[in-house]
């Protein structure tokens, strides 16, 4: 029982060559697109490595630069097979080829979809990759004397800055740690003694955030201490500040960045693997209709084409028998020696 | 005595020819890059025209954008006559248009040498325009509820921001203007009047700074009010400090921005000139090859190339000649009573002793 077989004249034989030819082109080019789409996510993700915790997200970029190149292979290959499609004489010599070519080019387009099902799925991980590592980056923001993490308050600015956003959940975070350091704490002030007994870890907390976390767009100059205190300054009410400082946390500007990356990335790769599957198709239909030539003296005979000569369940068996055999032969194997 | 004459035989002619031909494309290629540094140029200096005072400094774009259009068109006018100029029966369509455009090429080629420079001078203006426009954008600062300016605020921090820079020449300036508004200040407070009348115009002036301008390489946080006060802060001097603010005034920040941009766009319209220029000695030489090869007859033949027939000086006399006596056509000739009909003897050549022929004998 064959799969989707379909009868091959001559002319529908040679327009399918010319048509699989400029279509691994097409798809050579797609993959060199999705090679560079790697590239640019891996560079994005890298640029602000120093706030993520670990580097889970960056297997969507390195499957996608695998595929990218893999791809190129592929279609390159292909191009070739159906250049010499076209002369009967010379097809035959890609029959040993075929098999594992099969296996890789199979392989690798599945790899393609998964590619693009974890751009989607890793959203959680990266979230609470960026939780942990916002998270560290602010409590090291005072740190600018200790080798290895000197330039977080720098980071922190400049993200903070780049992207509107302040804190990891909200502005709130920055009330919870002491980021100014205690080399810039007059200890001998009865007002910061207080605030460092006031707590059990001794730490210098208020309510205040750094001047990155400041709103540009706002129409009075920027207030921040005493955030939660109205009556500090003239004509103010925390509650229904809107524009004074960025309200936005950092976690979820990243995510929305990110997320909004990949998914644009995403949508590009699934029509990259349409194609790369439309250009595998044809191709198994070109090898079985040509395969069905050998051996013909008139090459220019209708022949039929299919998916798969068995069924899908009988070409899954076959393929996975040998291996159950393989596993039964040591199973066997070993209640012999025990025997 | 010709101006740079060069030999030109057949072959060399043809391969001129094909040669000019692919160059006018580049050339045209090139038109192209011209207009898009010209609007590029444009979209810049717009993108901060809230920065700049009132000055024309549009007039250079504008000139580099017209320049692109019409090398463009000149030079595909050019690929087309050169194309057909491989042909000697083709180059006689071209025949009597050739020299005008040859002219009206070198003009053109004029004009993009004045483009480039004026990119060069361009700086002086900017600079003023820069100046007076930042100094207005300080001023204005704190007027974000006045249409027409409620944005100078953010456009003012988010340039100090981007361009790590603070005030017009330094951070000193934000001290000389009050850049917080009369609607926040609480004048209630005793301290707010004293300041407000410490000063002839009540103005609230105070040693401090925006936001904008903390520089975010500094190892503690930024110190924004009571800046020149070293006690006011622990461990803080303020004339040793230098962490922590930009230190570099927003207009050298602006005109060094700018300057580079006109300096590359300067230099490449200057090798554009260069490249036209010698598109244009090509084309020349071979107007004047082909029409040498047609004045002796044979298609085939080797010819002379000159950029100019006689040498420098004498073409400029005849040529204002010329231009004199377009002028003068109109005036009447006055050595015969302005009478044009009166026979004047002729000095005729008659033969090689120069005399008149023998008299017919009249028959009587």
């Amino acid at each position: 029982m064959v799969l989707m077989k379909m009868k091959f004249p001559f002319e529908k034989r040679v327009k399918l060559a010319q048509g699989l030819w400029l279509l691994s082109w097409m798809a050579t080019l797609a993959g060199a697109f999705t090679f560079t789409l790697g590239c640019f996510l891996k560079t994005e993700l890298r640029r602000r490595a120093e706030v993520m915790d670990n580097t889970e997200i960056h297997a969507v970029p390195n499957t996608l630069m695998i595929v990218g190149l893999a791809s190129l292979g592929i279609n390159y290959f292909a191009g070739r097979m159906c250049q010499d499609a076209l002369d009967a004489g010379r097809f035959p010599r890609w029959k040993t080829f075929m098999q594992p070519y099969w296996g890789v080019s199979l392989l690798f387009t599945l790899l393609m979809l998964m590619a693009v099902i974890m751009s989607y799925a890793m959203k959680g991980n990266l979230e609470s990759s960026l939780k942990i590592g916002l998270k560290n980056g602010i409590r090291f923001y005072k740190d600018t004397d200790t080798p290895g993490r000197c330039f977080q308050k720098q980071t922190i600015d400049r993200l903070q800055m780049e992207f509107r956003c302040c804190g990891n959940t909200d502005f709130k975070d920055w009330f919870e740690v002491q980021w100014i350091s205690n080399r810039y704490l007059d200890f001998s002030s009865k007002e910061v003694k207080d605030r460092v007994k006031s707590n059990v870890d001794g730490r210098y907390l208020f309510d205040g955030v750094p001047f990155s976390c400041c709103n540009p767009s706002s129409p009075r100059p920027c207030i921040q201490d005493r955030l939660t205190n109205n009556s500090a300054h003239y004509s103010y009410e925390h509650q229904t500040e809107e524009l004074n400082i960025y309200i936005r946390g950092c976690r979820e500007a990243l995510v929305n960045y990110y997320m909004g990356l990949m998914n644009t990335i995403g949508a590009g790769v699934l029509s990259v693997f349409l194609l790369q599957s439309s250009v595998l198709v044809s191709l198994r239909y070109l090898q079985t209709t040509m395969e069905a030539l050998a051996g013909q003296e008139n090459t220019e005979i209708e022949t039929e084409g299919y998916l798969l000569e068995k069924g899908v369940k009988e070409t899954i068996m076959e393929y996975v028998t040998p291996v159950l055999v393989f596993l039964q032969l040591n199973q066997v194997g070993s209640e012999d020696t025990e025997a | 005595m010709a101006v740079l004459k060069v030999k030109f035989t057949k072959t060399n002619r043809d391969k001129l020819a094909q040669v000019l031909w692919i160059l006018n494309w580049v050339s045209v290629v090139t038109g192209v890059i011209l207009f898009s540094l010209g609007l590029f140029l444009k979209v810049e200096i717009n993108k901060r025209w809230e920065l700049m005072a009132e000055r024309d400094l549009h007039y250079v774009p504008n000139m580099l954008i017209a320049t692109g259009l019409i090398a463009c068109g000149i030079n595909f006018l050019g690929g087309k006559i050169c194309y057909d100029c491989a042909d000697t029966t083709k180059f006689l369509r071209w025949k009597l248009l050739m020299l005008p455009y040859v002219i009206c090429t070198f003009f053109f080629t004029f004009c993009i040498l004045v483009g480039a420079l004026m990119c060069y001078g361009m700086r002086g203006e900017l600079e003023e325009a820069l100046d007076l426009g930042l100094r207005d954008a300080m001023r204005y600062y704190k007027d974000t509820d006045t249409p027409g300016r409620c944005f100078l605020k953010r456009t003012v921090d988010l340039l100090q921001i981007q361009f790590q820079c603070c005030g017009n020449f330094g951070f000193r300036d934000w001290f000389q203007i009050q850049w917080i508004s009369n609607r926040y200040l609480d004048m209630s407070r005793r301290e707010v009047v004293a300041r407000l009348r410490s000063n002839v115009e009540g103005k609230y002036l105070m040693d401090g700074v925006p936001f904008s301008c903390c520089n975010i390489n500094s190892p503690r946080p930024c110190i924004q009010h009571q800046i020149t006060n070293s006690s006011a802060h622990f461990n803080y001097e303020y004339q040793t400090e230098e962490l922590n603010l930009w230190r570099k005034g927003c207009r050298q920040a602006l005109l060094e921005y700018y300057t580079h941009i006109m300096q590359s766009i300067g230099f490449t319209v200057l090798i554009i000139w260069l490249f036209e220029l010698s598109v244009l000695t090509g084309v020349r030489y071979l107007q004047t090859s082909l029409e040498n090869v047609l004045r002796q007859g044979d298609p085939d033949s080797e010819s002379d190339g000159w950029l100019l027939e006689n040498s420098f000086v004498e073409t400029a006399r005849s040529n204002f000649n010329i231009i004199k006596s377009l002028g003068k056509c109109n005036q009447i000739d006055t050595a015969n009573n302005g009478d044009p009909n009166i026979n004047v003897p002729s000095t005729a050549y008659y033969g090689p002793d120069n005399l008149p022929s023998k008299q017919i004998p009249m028959a009587s």
